[in-house]
């Protein structure tokens, strides 16, 4: 029997030999077009920019699209892209000026209009996007987007020329060309408000690479040939393979049968053993990302009690958890934004970030103690478990507090227990920056009504410091009455930060110039064959 | 043949004379046994159970896991670690020791703790999924089977329709309709995993009844004994059982094994067995990352080692009494 | 007989309107497919109300069925949300699916009877435990371990075979196929085992040997189509079951397949994905076992059907 499969088994790798070379010779070996894999997933909705708020659809349109502004790879500063300038003297009216000659991937120019349309679009109720909520910066959004409205353009923009548009906005915005720079602001091609169906099977933008096909299983990309902006190609074309899980494309990326990964599974991690593997092939970097836990606003005995919640977060040894759970893979936290992102200090936090189980024992007994067993809630469907758990016996461990895990099937039925209001204890909240600045870490998750403030925190001197700021004449300014505000998050502790997850990559030898953006996606524009 | 029959004397007799009951010999009245013969059946399964070593061994491990479920503190009392709760993240995943005779797993738990706790919960998932399986499957095969014509057709198309439901979607859909609370009874907790590995594991038990039902339906002592007007319940468990036996019996200790396995994956999704519950089921889906299969193999071995001599003992003994009381097998 | 497979193929149709209802049910229960599909935040409310628009999301369950029956009379299977249709999905997932099942089928009768037989004949033999123990073995190793393994040693270490089978080519799936089939050898050798044991020691064999047949005859022709039958219910099963797709093992492999294309539209709860899928698969369990059922007869000829 034995001996039997030996045989099958070694025929099969002869055929399997043979067809490989066959493969190669045909695709990539003679040096002429120099196409990329890389790892992709399935994207949610269609290829619409206004439409697309997951990443799966949206690494791809990174490389289909271009916006005003682009961030620089390394410092993820901003840098003009489709913008000539970007100009304003009260943080309220802004003119944009466009470079001329920009093209979209059907021949026509990059004009004014088709930011505006495009931005009108979005913002649309009858057009039910799922970037509506990112327009709400501009002056009318408010209206159109409101249930069951007809109107379809917003008062904010206007149009002065074809290469000049004036932007309003509805409250001041300091950082306004910083937020310019995302998928959804993305400008349309004529051809989409003829077809918008047609436009989200095959998306036309003005990026670097263009559609070519995809169905669920990979999607090609081409480069774009009369690409002028700053992010020219240096691959004939990119082709993302849907991989549903991470070690499936690792293993790929080991046997340089795919070109980059996005992910390293965390088991590879363990030990360094991805860098036995991939030696110099690999890179970790801290991204625009933040993971914390928030105090049930529906638990009473956590809402009232703010030493309870302080020593709480006194007993959570960050360093340790991340040293032997996350591998290295995350930074500690020691306030509610990474370095990475403009305006951020990584100090607001202060002690009570710092694990010292003594000083947290002591906090819990003046506190009056948490009756009955702590819950960490975390959606299953992603690798949170693990952390949660000894988070969790660390809490047990520095305050003899109870406390287990409580994983829901997925995320969907996460966010509705949470919209539901039912989730107790403490919950998991992950967030991942739209744009880097300060302010994408502190308005929507902390502002009263915010859509992801899950610890339904409000304090009106905070959101007095967050519209101070967003009025504020310079950077500097802004950015001191930011920290000030973070400062109140200290105080109140609706949530306590945990760490800033890193983005792990790999790539095959076949490549070369990686570089990593700090939204964790690979520079499309730099990357290389060798 | 020699080699498979090493029971001799008395017990071969009788066994000679059951054969020829099940046939349709000249005597008639043989074909329905007595009540006298149906106990001596029993006793000389008995008789040839106790002389198989097999069913002695099977026995004893399945009693020291039942003992182990029942009082698993009993197991841990002279281990360094005795509480499967208590974690010590700094010396995650190290190698067994002194200090922890299997090894810490990836959390910092002592890994022989918690496979000595993880007993109690993936035996009892394992085994009652298997007997709830085997009892549904069993009645609605045989149902399906002897009977035959419409209700045959219904009760399979049923089946049919339930093997095609995914785990993921039943399972979900009921975890999620029927959501454990952390007051929510151990038992409840582990009864609602049963109840939905059950619900959608039948239909194979049903299928190979009810094709072992087909086979042994024409044969001529059967419907010598149907035309003799015995009962339908006492055909069945006179001569559709024993034959049915063997093949059912198969399927249903691989399946415990699985089952065990498979409690893992629900709880992976966040439908099964929750912390602080422990299982091997879910000590083994946490080891099982390739990278930690390579840096701490350890955490694999321990678990899957109790999972194996789990089922091993279940499929001992599974053959043993098939064995003991196919009465053609003797 | 022809009447017999006529009155099976009937029995398919409420089958079919019962399973899709069943589904849909279930897949309806499971809550608003919008949420969760802006990444990290809730979707805006316009976004969540033309979704509900455009698949009658408001009407109560029984109109948004009867709705999708309608479409699906005129030979449209529905869209995803992402743009994509259940009818080109479907079409170019069942053919992996397919390939790896029938790799796996093969493997598994081929391995499984061959090793129940080895045992069977020999009972308490040399063989009869290297079989068990082997078997045991198989039982014991998750199939996600195995699979992994089997990927790192013989996919990327050894190159032996494709690492995935992102393509979904024979030759890609020839070791995710082994791995599949795996487990259900375990069966297949226990089965055949037992049964082959069984009836060697069954009358007819006896009367056989008595009768001074030679022992080829004997296991040949008396015993081993008769001890196929559990074996052959197995395996139809089994067929049925892969068809249904594997989500680990496509998983690890990266296989394009039908488990992992039910596996996602479950968890964005896309109902008319579910659906078309699953009364495609309820159809290939009907048709194995009506192919089963047939065998039956075939390969025990007392075996009749009314």
């Amino acid at each position: 029997m034995r001996k039997q499969f030996r045989v099958a088994a070694a025929t099969s790798a002869a055929v399997l030999a043979l067809a490989m070379t066959a493969c190669g010779s045909g695709s990539g070996g003679s040096g002429e077009s120099t196409g990329i894999t890389v790892r992709g997933c399935t994207p949610k909705n269609s290829l619409i920019p206004g439409n697309t708020t997951e990443t799966c659809g949206g690494n791809m349109l990174e490389a289909i699209t271009s916006q005003l502004i682009r961030y620089n790879t390394e410092t993820s500063a901003p840098e003009m892209d489709i913008a000539e300038s970007i100009e304003t003297s009260d943080n309220v009216h802004f003119t944009v000026k466009l470079k001329q000659g920009y093209k979209f991937h059907d021949g026509t120019e990059v004009k004014a209009e088709n930011f505006v349309k495009a931005w009108n679009y979005t913002a649309a109720y009858a057009n039910g996007q799922g970037g509506a909520s990112f327009m709400s910066v501009f002056k009318g959004a408010d209206v159109i987007g409101a249930e069951g409205a007809t109107a379809t353009e917003m008062d904010g923009l206007k149009v002065v020329d074809d290469y000049t548009f004036t932007i309003e906005t509805a409250t001041p915005v300091s950082n306004l060309p910083i937020r310019l720079g995302y998928t959804a602001f993305s400008p349309l091609p004529d051809s989409f408000f003829a077809d918008p169906e047609a436009y989200g099977k095959m998306p036309v933008g003005s990026g670097p690479f263009k559609f070519v096909s995809g169905d669920n299983q990979q999607y090609v990309l081409e480069k774009f040939a009369d690409y002028s902006g700053p992010e020219a190609a240096k691959v004939d074309s990119i082709t993302f393979r849907v991989y549903t899980d991470s070690q499936a494309a690792y293993n790929d990326v080991v046997a340089n049968q795919l070109d980059f990964t996005d992910e390293i599974p965390s088991s590879f991690l363990v030990d360094n053993q991805f860098q036995s593997q991939l030696g110099d092939r690999s890179m970790q970097r801290e991204t625009l990302r933040y993971a914390g836990l928030v105090f049930s606003p529906n638990d009473p005995q956590l809402a009232s009690n703010l030493k309870l919640r302080q020593a709480i977060s006194k007993s959570i040894d960050r360093q340790l958890v991340t040293e032997q759970i996350l591998n290295g893979a995350a930074k500690p936290a020691h306030g509610w934004a990474p370095k990475t992102v403009n305006g951020a200090t990584d100090t607001a936090c202060g002690e009570f970030c710092d694990y010292d189980p003594e000083a947290a024992k002591a906090l819990y007994d003046e506190s009056g103690g948490y009756s009955g067993t702590l819950t960490i809630t975390v959606n299953g469907d992603a690798s949170h478990r693990d952390w949660a758990e000894a988070v969790c016996n660390s809490i047990r461990g520095a305050i003899g507090l109870d406390c287990v895990v409580v994983a829901t099937p997925n995320f969907d039925e996460y966010q509705k227990q949470i919209k539901d209001r039912t989730v107790m204890g403490l919950m998991r909240q992950g967030w991942q920056g739209d744009y880097p600045s300060i302010e994408n870490f502190l308005a929507p998750l902390y502002q009263t009504g915010g859509e992801s403030n899950w610890a339904r925190y409000s304090n009106p001197e905070f959101e007095a410091l967050l519209t101070q700021a967003a009025a504020a004449s310079t950077e500097e300014e802004a950015n001191k009455l930011y920290g000030e505000a973070e400062a109140k998050l200290a105080a109140d502790l609706p949530t306590t930060p945990l760490w800033y997850p890193m983005t792990s990559v790999g790539w095959s030898n076949r490549l070369e110039n990686v570089a990593v953006n700090a939204f964790g996606g690979l520079d499309y524009s730099a990357v290389k064959v060798k | 043949m020699s080699e498979m029959n090493p029971v001799t004397g008395d017990a071969a007799t009788t066994k000679e004379g059951t054969s020829t009951a099940a046939e349709p010999g000249p005597d008639g009245a043989n074909a329905v046994p007595t009540r006298e013969r149906a106990r001596s059946l029993g006793r000389d399964a008995w008789e040839e159970l106790r002389k198989r070593p097999s069913f002695w061994f099977s026995t004893a491990l399945i009693m020291i896991m039942i003992i182990m479920a029942l009082f698993p503190q009993l197991f841990t009392a002279l281990a360094p670690q005795s509480d499967p709760r208590a974690a010590d993240l700094s010396r995650a995943r190290q190698a067994p020791s002194g200090d922890a005779w299997f090894g810490f797993d990836g959390q910092g738990y002592d890994i022989y703790a918690r496979t000595i706790y993880g007993a109690r919960a993936s035996i009892l998932v394992g085994v009652l999924t298997t007997v709830g399986t085997l009892l549904l499957g069993s009645i609605i095969g045989l149902v399906a089977g002897f009977r035959g014509g419409w209700l045959d057709a219904l009760l399979s198309r049923v089946g049919e329709i339930f093997w095609a439901i995914p785990l993921l979607l039943g399972g979900v859909l009921f975890m999620t309709s029927f959501p454990s609370g952390l007051d929510t009874p151990y038992s409840v907790v582990v009864g609602k995993v049963v109840f939905v590995l059950t619900i959608l594991g039948w239909p194979r038990i049903a299928r190979i009844m009810r094709s072992a039902v087909l086979q042994v339906k024409p044969l001529d002592y059967v419907q010598a004994a149907r035309a003799l007007g015995a009962s339908p319940l006492r055909i069945v468990l006179k001569h559709v059982l024993p034959n049915a036996f063997t093949s059912v019996i198969v399927v249903a200790t691989i399946d415990l094994g699985a089952y065990i396995a498979t409690e893992a994956t629900l709880s992976f999704l966040g439908i099964g067995l929750q912390p602080p519950v422990v299982s091997w089921g879910i000590a083994i889906s946490n080891a099982s990352g390739l990278g930690l299969l390579q840096s701490a193999p350890h955490m694999l071995l321990f678990p899957s080692v109790f999972l194996s001599v789990t089922v091993l003992a279940f499929i001992m003994l599974g053959d043993a009494v098939r064995d003991a009381f196919d009465p053609k097998g003797r | 007989m022809g009447t017999y497979v006529l009155r099976r193929i009937l029995q398919m149709i409420p089958v079919i309107i019962g399973t899709t209802f069943l589904i849909y049910w279930m897949v309806f229960s499971l809550g608003d497919p919008t949420i969760g599909r802006c990444g990290e935040r809730p979707c805006p409310q316009a976004y969540v109300d033309k979704i509900h628009a455009e698949y009658n999301l408001d009407q109560p369950l029984i109109i948004q069925y009867v709705r999708y029956l309608g479409k699906v009379l005129h030979g449209d299977f529905g869209t995803s949300f992402n743009g994509t249709t259940v009818a080109d999905q479907l079409m170019n997932r069942w053919p992996v699916t397919f390939k790896v099942a029938i790799i796996a089928i093969i493997f598994e009768a081929l391995i499984g009877i061959a090793a129940g037989i080895l045992a069977g004949l020999r009972r308490r033999s040399f063989w009869d435990s290297l079989v068990f123990v082997s078997t045991l073995v198989i039982i014991s190793i998750p199939s996600f371990v195995l699979g992994s393994v089997a990927q790192m040693v013989f996919g990327v270490k050894l190159q032996w075979f494709a690492v995935t089978a992102t393509q979904g080519t024979w030759n890609q799936l020839l070791l995710p196929g082994l791995v599949l089939g795996s487990l259900s050898m375990a069966y297949i050798a226990r089965l055949t085992r037992n049964s082959l044991a069984d009836n060697l020691s069954s009358d007819f064999v006896r009367t056989a040997r008595a009768k001074g047949l030679s022992n080829g005859r004997i296991v040949g022709i008396h015993t081993f189509r008769n001890s196929l039958i559990p074996v052959v219910t197995f395996i139809g099963a089994d067929f049925g079951a892969l068809m249904g797709g594997a989500i680990v093992t496509e998983r690890i492999f990266n296989i394009p397949g039908i488990g992992g294309y039910v596996f996602q539209s479950i968890q964005t709860k896309d109902a008319t994905a579910v659906v078309g899928t699953i009364t495609m698969l309820v159809l290939v369990f009907l048709v194995m076992n009506l192919i089963v059922d047939l065998l039956y007869g075939a390969l025990d000829p007392r075996i009749g059907h009314e």
